[in-house]
């Protein structure tokens, strides 16, 4: 068996909210087992309340899990936080910034924090500022930084120290595009040299585009793990979508359905309500794609749309937990009391 | 333990690193302090305000009727001083309050920071400091006002006793600061804190005055163990050993209130250490 050297080991992790009474509180994580490859980029996806923040949270040292084992760099997170502390860079999902103090402060009282010595601290600032494209704007008052602006300081701040790992919640949430890629290309970066960074988002194509590892995380538990790649390629078959009209109904839906359900090299087909009753199609290969139009134009059925694709990460997603990943997030949002978690996690 | 870390730097000793913290989260007071003085403005002015009111609401006290026949004004002065520090230092956990309720708590509790006292004595140092300008402001009030001065060796009690009550109200405020909710519930703590314990005090009238449970209550006051070596260095005394109250359960001289405040900073510091380390969930 191949061993990968693993960086972050999480063992069977537990963690509940909302105290002891069990009719109120809220399992975040159930049994949570995690391994990240040193070196990579590695990422967490999952709908809104899955418990990636929890995650993470967890590995900073800022929350004690109910039970289970954590281990960064070798070391034991719950025994020595402080060694954990040293080895790793957080960059919150809510910029927390002292909007009186200019970005190039906040940086210097963040290097005095983890005992940067003043030359050695003000050299690393100043490369980052120079890598983060900061240059105009770190000595105004942080107040008046824009959301990008704030993010890229605090990826500056979770970089000073030169972690080995850097955790990163959700890291561009809310970004314009230009912020965006500019933070994906220090991440890209980052790995390059040799970083571990583990970053957790519930954007399908920021974790398809960036990461080499993924865990799928649902309800507190990871479902799928492995690289997009290969969890892509083990689903199999090319994804069709199908609209004879542009706005067809239930009827016409299900007589389409049942048409090419029996057509050779189909594997599935299902009628896709949220989308104008179009159909999604799970196929062998290429060559099934002529045979399908040939079967609608024998019965006579228009064709407004057809698209085919290789398999996606959502179709990954979909594979492992029964639901779109904007599904999930549609049911999630519903169910959530945002006050108390963040008076969780304050 | 830490075996297999490769990379970070043998550790400096505990006493550069935690001075490097200490004084870095200092500044950051300080800047905030200097960018927004309308804390500072208010903080010199309320003090002068209640010397200037409080002396005159009772300017016209029989001569003779407080303890050694000194002025009211001239009594007031050492209460004034104190509470002004005690309610500095008591409202010391605020910022540390909003600190958390942003998150910017966070940046330092993930930090490897060699010791979360650090927290405790930057608050400790910022406002000993900013009481000794209100207090040097209050003491030039009180000369001008005819209320008299203390001279330099009261100079520097005011700076000791000031650093011993600042030290153990702040550490008792942070430590509510990491213990408490949020801060509606700080504020209301601070709230019923606050005054009650200046009137339980000698700050504004002396024992004598008092009924004998009040008076009881004043006697084991802390702010009252800070006020008397202060009210006594203002009388022109400056043994240390001569007694400055004569308390229900025995006399009192500068040394043992000294060593009260002393005992009291350190308790409390000991008491909250462990608040400082807990996980906030």
């Amino acid at each position: 068996m191949e061993r990968f050297e693993s960086v972050i080991e999480l063992l069977q992790l537990c963690k509940r909210y909302g105290g002891k009474k069990s009719a109120t509180a809220v399992v975040a994580l159930d049994n949570l087992s995690l391994q990240v490859p040193a070196g990579s980029l590695y990422g967490l996806l999952g709908p809104n309340g899955a418990g990636k923040t929890t995650v993470l949270r967890i590995l900073c040292t800022l929350l004690a899990p109910d039970s289970g084992r954590v281990r960064i760099g070798g070391v034991d997170a719950l025994a020595d936080p402080r060694a954990v502390r040293r080895l790793l860079g957080y960059v919150a999902q809510e910029v927390a910034i002292d909007k009186i103090l200019t970005g190039r402060e906040l940086l210097q009282l963040q290097g005095d924090l983890y005992h940067l010595a003043p030359a050695a601290r003000n050299r690393r600032i100043d490369e980052l500022i120079e890598l983060l494209g900061m240059s105009d704007w770190i000595d105004r008052r942080c107040g008046s930084y824009s959301g990008g602006m704030r993010r890229r300081l605090d990826l500056a701040a979770g970089l000073l120290h030169s972690p080995q790992v850097l955790v990163l919640d959700e890291p561009t949430v809310g970004l314009d595009i230009e912020s965006r890629a500019a933070i994906w290309s220090v991440l890209r970066h980052l790995r390059d040299d040799g970083t571990t960074v583990l970053l957790s988002s519930h954007y399908l194509e920021e974790v398809d585009a960036l990461a080499d590892h993924l865990a799928i995380i649902e309800a507190g538990k990871v479902i799928a793990e492995g690289a997009p790649a290969a969890l892509k390629a083990a689903l199999g078959g090319d994804r069709v979508t199908l609209r004879v009209r542009e706005f067809s109904d239930a009827v016409e839906a299900e007589r389409v359905r049942s048409l090419l359900h029996d057509c050779a090299g189909v594997l599935q087909v299902v009628v896709n309500r949220a989308q104008g009753y179009s159909l999604n199609l799970v196929i062998v290969d290429d060559s099934v794609v002529e045979n399908l139009r040939r079967q609608l134009a024998a019965a006579d059925l228009p064709v407004f749309a057809l698209a085919q694709s290789r398999p996606s990460l959502d179709d990954v997603y979909l594979q492992a937990t029964g639901r779109t990943l904007m599904d999930a997030e549609l049911e999630v949002a519903g169910s959530r009391d945002p006050k108390a978690e963040r008076k969780a996690s304050m | 333990m830490t075996t297999t870390i490769s990379g970070p730097q043998p550790e400096a000793s505990a006493f550069a690193e935690i001075s490097q913290e200490t004084l870095a989260l200092t500044r950051r007071l300080f800047v905030q302090l200097q960018r927004r003085p309308s804390t500072l403005v208010a903080g010199v002015l309320q003090p002068l305000i209640w010397l200037v009111l409080f002396g005159a609401l009772f300017a016209k006290a029989p001569a003779g009727l407080l303890p050694g026949g000194i002025s009211y004004g001239r009594f007031l002065g050492a209460g004034v001083i104190v509470f002004t520090a005690f309610s500095a230092a008591l409202n010391a956990g605020l910022p540390l309050m909003f600190d958390r309720e942003f998150g910017f708590l966070n940046r330092l509790l993930v930090a490897p920071l060699r010791s979360r006292s650090s927290i405790v004595f930057a608050s400790v140092l910022y406002i000993t400091t900013l009481s000794l300008v209100q207090s040097l402001a209050i003491m030039v009030t009180a000369a001008l006002l005819g209320y008299g001065w203390p001279g330099g060796a009261g100079l520097l009690l005011v700076l000791v006793t000031l650093l011993l009550l600042v030290f153990a109200v702040t550490a008792l405020s942070l430590g509510l600061a990491f213990a408490l909710p949020g801060h509606i519930e700080l504020i209301a703590v601070i709230f019923v804190a606050n005054l009650p314990l200046l009137f339980a005090s000698t700050a504004l009238a002396p024992l004598s005055f008092m009924p004998s449970w009040l008076g009881w209550l004043a006697a084991l006051n802390p702010l009252t163990f800070a006020i008397e070596p202060i009210r006594a260095a203002y009388a022109g005394q400056v043994s240390l050993t001569a007694v400055v109250l004569e308390a229900p359960y025995g006399q009192l001289n500068s040394v043992t209130c000294l060593g009260v405040l002393a005992l009291l900073a350190a308790g409390l510091f000991l008491l909250i250490r462990p608040l400082l380390d807990r996980k906030l969930t």
